[in-house]
């Protein structure tokens, strides 16, 4: 369903809706397509991309918590090569519209080789690049709590493509302000506002984490209110068009995360639950911009300050 | 076999304890539950973010059967609902047992709760006019339960116990070569240790249906993702649940 009431744009990229399934919580979009018409969405952000393949991490890997899941999955994925010329390629056929290439690195030049690549393919219209893995040692997060080496991964990977660079930013940290007026002043096009919390779980039998990597990455709606503040104070500060990102469910959240800041609206944890999270969030947006009397959803980015 | 996974309200129209923390459910609803024996449903339970896979222990296009044993919040939950209940479902999930495999004489190998998917499919294996032997492992004897289910489905049934109360005493694998089964082809659900050690005694192929920590339960967030022997990976919840043995790195 395209409504012109919907419409936003994202660095310049005009999307039906701000609706865009998170990396990680997708795949690659072709489970999915069997479970509804891709097409609906906004976007796509597909499965965080390296420049090598990576198994991840030990299983288990999932563990839970009072509205939401925690994960140590670790960046599985088959490697930029493999993903471009066997993913790419078969979600072309599944979606006609600009993706989203999430990519991730240990050093800036993997950073820098992944994004040169995907600079290449026609159907990626924004590179998201994310510093914020809280579930690899070395890389990852690693690159997203320091103003400095966040600037880096931005300037580095600026150098390499001319498609608008979002930065994943991580909420694991204390200022997160600052390190957004960095990958800014880095030239940043946008910024992706939050990857998971750093969390852990007991099992009280065995007396051990449940995960296999100990700790791991919290999603779900128990941290909306945690991501919706965060994309409001980058908001405050900031220039950037942002996603927002973290415990997305509902119509309702995706107006939150709007007025506060956020010109479109990621949805992760929630299609793991439920694979028809996105689809009902884009039905029913039209009826809770009704009740909330919003006439085009463009109006309200940023809506309270 | 390709499945679809479904979105049903399934309703409950029996829920029985069996054995001490083990209940028998069954369950009716409007669409497809499974395809084929060893798929699972994922099940959406109150105040829970993640759905609870379990496996298909029966499905005639009708009633659905599940057995589960209560270890945490989510089974807890699901032993305190009666009849006319209804819970939310992701059906036909999993690739199940293959069925079109080589031989006369199969072995199903059960350890506890890992029974549940082996009833459905010694259900089809008999049907098919093949000879079942039915191999189930308990801690005790007041822990067992589905043996006589199995007797109309089965041409012999074994029951090994740690504790030596009822069958054989020890292992499953202590059962089988103390009876000194022949057989052609083996399928086998239970705790991973059994498992492995049921790969390792058994020299005949076989499927072998392993469990996991799953986030979504149908292939998109990589939370079960298993090495395989020859390198690659596979999801427990797509590729699998079920593997054949020498798929897997054991």
């Amino acid at each position: 369903m395209v409504t012109t009431r919907t419409h936003i744009s994202l660095a310049g990229i005009p999307l039906d809706n701000p609706v865009i399934p998170a990396s990680g919580t997708f795949g690659f979009g072709a489970e999915m397509a069997q479970v509804y018409d891709l097409d609906i969405l906004g976007s796509i952000s597909i499965k965080g991309t390296t420049r090598h393949p990576r198994y991840g991490n030990p299983l288990p890997r999932i563990a839970e918590g009072p509205g939401g899941v925690l994960n140590s999955v670790g960046l599985q994925n088959p490697g930029v090569e493999k993903v471009i010329s066997e993913e790419l390629p078969r979600l072309r056929r599944l979606f006609h519209k600009p993706i989203i290439a999430n990519i991730s690195g240990f050093s800036v030049d993997d950073y820098a080789w992944a994004c040169e690549r995907m600079d290449g393919e026609e159907q990626v219209g924004i590179i998201e690049v994310n510093v914020s893995c809280p579930n690899v040692h070395d890389g990852g997060m690693a690159f997203g709590t320091q103003p400095e080496s966040a600037a880096a991964v931005t300037r580095a990977v600026k150098a390499v493509t001319t498609k608008p660079v979002f930065v994943k930013l991580s909420p694991n940290v204390t200022d997160i302000v600052s390190i957004a007026l960095a990958c800014q002043e880095a030239g940043a096009d946008g910024l992706t506002l939050v990857n998971t919390l750093l969390g852990m779980r007991i099992d009280l039998q065995r007396r051990q984490p449940v995960l296999a990597n100990k700790v791991g990455g919290y999603s779900g709606p128990a941290i909306f209110p945690i991501a919706l503040r965060m994309v409001w104070q980058v908001a405050q500060a900031c220039s950037l068009p942002i996603m927002g990102c973290g415990g997305v469910a509902t119509a309702e959240d995706v107006i939150e995360m709007m007025m506060a800041g956020a010109t479109a609206v990621q949805v992760g944890a929630e299609n793991l639950r439920n694979p028809l999270a996105c689809k009902q969030i884009i039905e029913d947006l039209p009826q809770a911009m009704d009740r909330l009397r919003i006439d085009r959803l463009a109006d309200i980015i940023g809506a309270v300050r | 076999m390709v499945a679809t996974m479904e979105k049903h309200i399934f309703t409950v129209t029996k829920n029985a304890a069996l054995a001490p923390n083990v209940y028998e459910m069954q369950l009716e609803g409007p669409g497809c539950a499974a395809r084929v024996p060893g798929q699972f449903v994922n099940i959406a339970l109150d105040g829970l973010y993640l759905r609870r896979p379990i496996s298909v222990c029966n499905y005639d296009g009708r009633t659905l059967t599940l057995l589960y044993k209560v270890v945490g919040q989510g089974t807890r939950q699901m032993a305190a609902l009666g009849p006319g209940r209804t819970l939310e479902l992701l059906t036909q999930l999993g690739n199940g047992f293959s069925l079109d495999v080589p031989g006369r004489h199969m072995l199903l190998v059960g350890g506890g709760i890992g029974t549940a998917p082996l009833y459905w499919l010694a259900r089809e294996l008999k049907a098919r006019g093949r000879e079942v032997s039915v191999v189930l492992g308990f801690n005790t004897a007041a822990e067992i339960f589905y043996t006589e289910a199995f007797r109309p489905h089965s041409d012999r049934v074994l029951v090994a116990t740690m504790d030596g109360t009822a069958g054989t005493r020890g292992f499953v694998t202590d059962a089988i070569s103390r009876q000194g089964l022949s057989f052609d082809y083996f399928y086998a659900c239970g705790p991973t240790p059994m498992l492995r050690a049921v790969s390792q005694a058994l020299s005949q192929p076989g499927q072998l249906s392993l469990e996991a920590r799953m986030g979504c339960g149908f292939g998109i967030c990589m939370g079960c993702s298993l090495p395989m022997a020859d390198g690659t990976s596979k999801r427990v919840c797509k590729e699998g649940p079920v593997f054949r043995k020498e798929e897997l790195a054991w």
